[in-house]
C-alpha cells in the first residue's frame, strides 16, 4: 500500500505525526510531509488511525 | 450485534461507521443524516470556501468509492424524530423506523440564532455559499459574536473588502476560552486592519436595516452574519429516557444508554483526563470520539475511558492558532515561548496544580507538541512554568 498527501488540504493540526509518527513529519509550518510513501504491513493500522483523525481528510491510502 | 445505527452523517458518524467497518462489524450499517449531501468538512466553511479559495468538491470527507466500500445503508436528507430505547428503534422524519442493536448518537449541534429575520448563520455549505454570494467589496457586513467562527468569517469578509463591523457582548473576546492576554492580541489582529471590533455591546435583534442594540442603537448592514455559539441537537430525544442537558449525557466511556453511545458536538462525555464533564465542539474531536464511541460499543468487555486531549486550530488573517487541551475555566496563563506582541508564541494555562492547555500562534509545531505531552502527562504548573513567565495571575495555587 502506499500512502497519498494532499498537502494543500493540510491544516497543520498534527494528528497524523501523533498517529504514525514513522510515516508523518510536519515542516515548520507545521504542514504535513510524508517520510516515506510506501506502508509496511505493520503501520497500516497507524496510518488507518492518521487518515480517520486527519481534521481535513488530506490523507489516502491507495493499493498499488 | 447485527444490526448498527448510527445517527448524523457527519465528521463525527463517518469516523464511528469507518471504525465499525474497520474493527471487523460486518452486519447492517445504517447512516442517517439530515443533510442530503455526503459527508463534508465543516471547518473550511468560515475559511477557503468563504473566500472562494475552495469550491465545494473539496469539502467532501470521502469519495463516492470510499463510501460505497462501507457497505453503508444510507439515509441522507431525513432526519431523526424519535429515539424508542425500550424497543431498540429510531423513527425517521420520512415515517421510517429503524430497529437497530446498537446506536450511535452523533447529530451535531445548530447555530444559535438572535430574533428578527434576514440573518445569516454559518454552520452547512449552503449557509457559507449563501453568506459568499454577498460578500463582495464595500458590502457593509456585521458580524455579531467574535468568537473563533465569527473572527474567521470576519477575517475573510476583510480581506474580501467587505467593511466589517464585529459585534462583541464581552469586554474583550474569547477571555473565557484563551485568557484576557491572547483574547487582547486576537482583538488587536482586527483593530490593525480596519475592522470595527465593538466589545460589550449587547445586539437585542436583527432587524432590515442591520442590528438593533440592547440600548437602541441601530448599527447598519447590508449583511448581518450571526454567530453566538450553537445548541446540541437533542430535541427529537426528549422523552427517549436519555439524560440530557446541554447534550447527551454519558459516562466516560461515551455510552449514554445501554449499546447507546455518543459522539462529537453532541456529545457530553467525563473525560478521565480533566476530571470534568465536557462538550467539545472541535472537529478533531468528532473523529476521535466516533472512533471511541465505535469501538466501545463493538467491545463492551475491553472498552476503553475515552480520554483525549482536545485540539482546535483557527486562521485569522495570517495567523494560525492552535490549542491542546481544555482551556475553560483556567486559573493562570504564562507566555513560555516568543513574545505575545509579536503574536508568535506558545501560551500555556494552569487550571488547579496542573498545565491543561497550551495555545500557540506562528511557532513551529514542535514548539507545542511537547506541550501537549505535558497536558496528557499531568505536569505540575509549578515543574513546567517559571513564575516570570505568568503574564495572567489567578488564584494562588
Amino acid at each position: 500500500m502506499k500512502v497519498e498527501l494532499e498537502a494543500d488540504k493540510c491544516v497543520a493540526s498534527g494528528q497524523c505525526v501523533l498517529a504514525a509518527m514513522e510515516v508523518f513529519d510536519q515542516d515548520d509550518d507545521g504542514i504535513a510531509i510524508l517520510l516515506d510513501e510506501q506502508v509496511a504491513d505493520g503501520q497500516l493500522d497507524d496510518v488507518r488511525e492518521a487518515i480517520a483523525v486527519c481534521p481535513a481528510a488530506a490523507i489516502r491510502l491507495v493499493e498499488q | 450485534m447485527r444490526r448498527v445505527l448510527v445517527v448524523g452523517a457527519s465528521a463525527a458518524g463517518l469516523a464511528a461507521a469507518e471504525t465499525l467497518r474497520r474493527e471487523g462489524y460486518d452486519g447492517t450499517l445504517t447512516l442517517v443524516g439530515d443533510e442530503p449531501l455526503a459527508p463534508y468538512d465543516r471547518p473550511p466553511l468560515s475559511k477557503q470556501l468563504l473566500s472562494a479559495e475552495w469550491e465545494s468538491d473539496r469539502l467532501a470527507l470521502r469519495t463516492a468509492d470510499d463510501l460505497a466500500a462501507l457497505g453503508l445503508d444510507l439515509r441522507l436528507g431525513v432526519a431523526a424524530t424519535g429515539l424508542h430505547l425500550a424497543d431498540r428503534t429510531v423513527r425517521l422524519a420520512d415515517g421510517t423506523t429503524v430497529p437497530y442493536d446498537g446506536l450511535i448518537l452523533a447529530t451535531g449541534v445548530r447555530p444559535r440564532r438572535l430574533s428578527g429575520e434576514g440573518a445569516h448563520v454559518l454552520r452547512t455549505l449552503d449557509d457559507a455559499l449563501a453568506l459568499r454570494d454577498r460578500l463582495t467589496p464595500g458590502t457593509r457586513l456585521v458580524v455579531v459574536g467574535a468568537g473563533f467562527l465569527g473572527a474567521e468569517a470576519a477575517a475573510v469578509a476583510w480581506r474580501l473588502g467587505a467593511e466589517v463591523t464585529l459585534l462583541e457582548p464581552a469586554p474583550v473576546p474569547l477571555a473565557h476560552a484563551v485568557g484576557t492576554e491572547v483574547g487582547q492580541m486576537l482583538t488587536g489582529a482586527h483593530l490593525e486592519r480596519g475592522v470595527n471590533l465593538r466589545c460589550g455591546v449587547t445586539v437585542r435583534e436583527v432587524t432590515e436595516e442591520g442590528v438593533r442594540l440592547a440600548d437602541g442603537e441601530l448599527i447598519e448592514a447590508d449583511e448581518v452574519l450571526v454567530a453566538v455559539g450553537s445548541l446540541p441537537n437533542t430535541e427529537w430525544l426528549d422523552g427517549s429516557g436519555l439524560t440530557v442537558g446541554d447534550g447527551v449525557v454519558c459516562d466516560e466511556y461515551c455510552e449514554a444508554a445501554r449499546n447507546v453511545y455518543a459522539a462529537g458536538d453532541v456529545a457530553r462525555w467525563y473525560n478521565p483526563l480533566f476530571g470534568v464533564s465536557m462538550r467539545i465542539e472541535h472537529r478533531t474531536n468528532a473523529a476521535e470520539q466516533g472512533m471511541a464511541a465505535a469501538r466501545n460499543l463493538l467491545d463492551p468487555e475491553g472498552r476503553k475511558a475515552f480520554a483525549p486531549v482536545p485540539y482546535f486550530w483557527s486562521d485569522q488573517y495570517d495567523m494560525k492558532i492552535q490549542a491542546y487541551g481544555y482551556l475553560r475555566g483556567h486559573d493562570e496563563v504564562a507566555v513560555v515561548d516568543g513574545d505575545l506582541a509579536d503574536r508568535r508564541f506558545v501560551a500555556v494555562y494552569r487550571t488547579g496544580g496542573r498545565v491543561t492547555g497550551a495555545l500557540a500562534a506562528g511557532m513551529p509545531p514542535r514548539a507545542i507538541r511537547t506541550w501537549r505531552q505535558a497536558i496528557m502527562s499531568g505536569v505540575n504548573w509549578s515543574e513546567a512554568v517559571r513564575t516570570e513567565e505568568v503574564v495572567q495571575g489567578g488564584t494562588a495555587l
